[in-house]
């Protein structure tokens, strides 16, 4: 069997609420917060980006794996906000951690499921036989306009996970993706933010590649949505996973644990990924866990995953998501957020 | 800080690797090609302890100018769990978080972003430990 061996989570310290951000654009906060089920989001400090969050959450993995650096065959990092167009973000994490050079790496894109696509290559590898341990990351600092809703989401985290044949922390059963060419959400290169297509982001997108992805892996493994302690679906808002949960059949208790999106904001493709390592940091041994990402554009890859003897053990040996969230807040004010996010236009040192 | 030097340095500032003399074990961060103690010149690859305590620290309201967006910030010489002091610049905490004494992780950080044509660099910073 092969599955998980080790993982982790970061999410930085840095924190602005959604009234902050209505305030300033004169929009109604209450009714952003009912719509979005959102508190606050995540923001990076001036010296964070997908390379220093990769660098932490895979840490963490390395820790609880307890595996020799070296042992790591391929390192693959999701995300949309790589801090280079040309150098793989990859190539500065494996050095960090002492991975590599005999590795292969590679940046992947897919909007907010890129992090579910490293792991999903990731455990293909493991499970082919092509390697012993592989790392798949899903890392972002995401940007949205100013003023736009995607403003009040788009956040900063990552979670990491090491793939592998042995000492797994859990299994993994399944796995299924379903892709299409659906243009709800892009950003062309060169621009600085994304566009999207409004409501057209829902139900063509988000909801038709979550249903029909869980469902397609619900079909394959012939489990029901009973069958799971913990289920996890990308978290673009604190609305979207609940609605597409309920209509498969999940219930709010199933779902709670991994929705973080509430005080974490969407962390893109660290956003599910993130949710099922807050699973892990609670799981018991035979829980079953599913999760089930979403990418625009659009595309959703699902997992099902069955916990170890071996994860109670390693859970307390590293920061857990809960914990990272709770961790001493530093609330920014929109002045100092948008400062830290580069968007203001100041003069070249 | 031009691509080469920060090339060569990357054992240090990426992974915390530390020399260690083979003939009396001092332990030198940075590396050193002399031994400051016994003058050998026969080092040991060993990679630091990540968590320390605060010796002295001060704060940096007037930084050089590609450090002004991180104003006011904390700079402090923190001795690690093997007695071995490093000076390191201490990310997120307002500086009356900082004093000495406090304890603190090595974490990796973007060090230097410089403009958009130049290459980002990393390194270690430390961070105040959840208490």
């Amino acid at each position: 069997m092969y599955g998980i061996v080790g993982y982790g989570a970061y999410v930085p310290r840095f924190r602005i609420k959604a009234e902050d951000i209505a305030n300033q654009w004169g929009a109604d906060a209450e009714a952003f917060k009912r719509g979005l089920l959102l508190e606050e989001k995540t923001v990076p400090g001036p010296d964070e980006d997908t390379i220093t969050i990769s660098v932490a959450a895979a840490r963490s993995a390395l820790v609880r794996a307890g595996i020799d650096p070296q042992l790591i065959g391929a390192c693959y990092i999701g995300s949309e906000s790589h801090p280079y167009a040309v150098k793989p973000s990859g190539t500065v994490v494996i050095d960090a951690l002492g991975i590599g050079p005999e590795c292969h790496v590679a940046d992947f894109e897919f909007a907010c499921k890129a992090g579910s696509e490293a792991m999903y290559v990731a455990y293909s590898h493991v499970k082919s036989g092509e390697m012993k341990y592989a790392l798949g990351i899903g890392a972002d600092t995401s940007q949205g306009a100013p003023g736009d809703a995607l403003e009040y989401t788009a956040s900063a985290g990552g979670s990491a996970f090491i793939m592998g044949g042995d000492n797994l922390v859990a299994e993994i059963l399944h796995t299924y993706s379903f892709t299409s060419d659906t243009p709800d959400f892009w950003r062309r290169e060169g621009e600085f933010y994304p566009r999207h297509a409004g409501r057209f982001t829902g139900e063509p997108a988000y909801f038709h590649h979550v249903l029909s992805a869980t469902r397609g892996i619900l079909d394959r493994s012939g489990m029901e949505p009973a069958d799971f302690r913990y289920a996890v679906f990308h978290m673009p808002n604190g609305k979207f996973p609940l609605k597409a949960g309920k209509t498969l059949g999940f219930t709010q208790e199933q779902m709670e644990q991994g929705w973080v999106v509430n005080l974490m904001g969407n962390t893109y493709s660290g956003s599910s990924p993130t949710g099922l390592a807050a699973c892990l940091d609670v799981a018991k041994p035979g829980d079953h866990i599913l999760i089930t990402s979403f990418g625009s554009g659009a595309g959703s890859d699902s997992f099902i995953l069955r916990c170890t003897d071996r994860l109670p053990k390693v859970q307390g040996l590293a920061p857990t998501v809960r914990g990272l969230l709770a961790d001493r807040r530093i609330h920014l004010g929109y002045g100092k957020y948008v400062a830290y996010r580069g968007k203001i236009r100041m003069n070249e040192v | 800080m031009i691509s080469p030097r920060y090339h060569r340095e990357k054992p240090q500032r990426y992974r915390l690797e530390a020399g260690k003399c083979t003939k009396c074990g001092e332990i030198h961060f940075p590396p050193r090609k002399v031994c400051r103690k016994c003058f050998a010149r026969e080092f040991e690859t060993v990679e630091l302890p990540r968590r320390g305590k605060v010796v002295t620290c001060t704060t940096v309201w007037i930084p050089p100018a590609e450090f002004d967006d991180q104003k006011p910030y904390v700079n402090a010489i923190v001795e690690l769990e093997n007695g071995v002091r490093l000076t390191v610049m201490i990310s997120e905490a307002p500086p009356d978080e900082v004093d000495i004494g406090t304890e603190v992780e090595i974490v990796f950080r973007r060090l230097q972003h410089g403009p958009a044509w130049e290459v980002i660099r990393y390194g270690y910073k430390a961070r105040v430990i959840a208490g």
